[in-house]
């Protein structure tokens, strides 16, 4: 990753154009060719380092549930417990971190309603409760990471 | 907003990543049946309607060096998370701020931000210094560092 990768993602972060040429726009903002863009991406992408381009979704706005969930669970059955969770398509991401509440997942569903019906077939299936923490209230961020 | 049978193809079409060529919108009309302008009309409108947050790179932490991410959990009393959570969320290192509910007696918390660093030092620092700055001493909070993580995808919609 040099200078120019760096200024791509931190300026396609914010926002890519609509319109009929968009990486020609967007390169000249950056002072590099259209082409020279989209070879970029197309290895950033290959490469891992994003994750993604194109649009972000607001899961409540498409009419889906999405929402936070916590488990505590003991150590000796992490392992355990871990791959039964990330066995469901529901499960986004899910991360470890290091608290009592050791497991942190989120669920992204067709409809808000089958949020909760895959905490219960989770805690079914694991044997442990999940602790559902949908979001209520959003803080205005600016979604961005620089490098 | 309403979406529409058109609209949520549409939605389904972009959802993995826009084409990497010279005129990704006419790309995808291609493969729906519809215009370029129509697509970039859809697409603005779904932009402007807030069913598109954004458009353009959606980043890897890990990869990008951010190894260090924090999740910072707050017990702020009722009355004053609006305040708190702007504050919070006018940070420039917090990427993203959220009032949840609380599961008491185990889970007091009430406020959840999320910050990205490359060192646990500095992102330590960080958070003192936000503390310190915005007058939340007060503050019952606990630091969630994220150890292994076991699974990202972005969601699937349609």
């Amino acid at each position: 990753m040099d200078d120019t990768d760096r200024a791509i993602i931190n300026r396609l972060q914010e926002s890519f154009p609509i319109t009929d040429r968009p990486y020609l726009q967007a390169a000249r903002e950056l002072g590099i060719e259209e082409d020279e863009l989209i070879r970029r991406l197309q290895s950033m992408l290959e490469s891992k380092l994003l994750s993604r381009f194109g649009p972000m979704y607001h899961a409540e706005r498409l009419g889906g549930g999405l929402s936070l969930c916590a488990m505590r669970v003991p150590q000796h059955e992490f392992e355990r417990v871990n791959e039964q969770v990330n066995v469901f398509p529901e499960v986004a991401h899910n991360y470890a971190r290091d608290h009592e509440f050791n497991m942190w997942f989120v669920l992204a569903t067709e409809t808000p309603e089958r949020i909760g019906s895959v905490i219960r077939e989770i805690e079914q299936l694991t044997g442990c409760r999940v602790y559902n923490m949908p979001k209520e209230e959003e803080f205005f961020v600016g979604l961005k990471l620089e490098v | 907003m309403v979406l529409s049978e058109r609209d949520n193809h549409l939605i389904a079409e972009i959802q993995d990543g826009l084409p990497l060529s010279s005129r990704p919108y006419r790309e995808i009309g291609r493969r729906l049946g519809l215009s370029e302008l129509q697509v970039i009309e859809r697409i603005s409108a779904l932009q402007d309607g807030g069913v598109i947050k954004r458009m353009g790179i959606v980043v890897r932490h890990h990869e990008l060096g951010y190894t260090a991410n924090a999740m910072v959990v707050w017990d702020v009393p009722d009355d004053q998370v609006d305040s708190v959570g702007e504050k919070l969320g006018s940070q420039p290192c917090v990427t993203l701020c959220y009032q949840r509910p609380r599961k008491l007696p185990e889970w007091p918390y009430n406020l959840f931000c999320m910050i990205h660093g490359r060192e646990r030092e500095r992102v330590l620092e960080h958070i003192d210094s936000i503390v310190a700055s915005q007058g939340l001493e007060q503050l019952p909070r606990k630091i969630l560092f994220s150890g292994k993580r076991f699974k990202q995808r972005g969601a699937k919609y349609r």
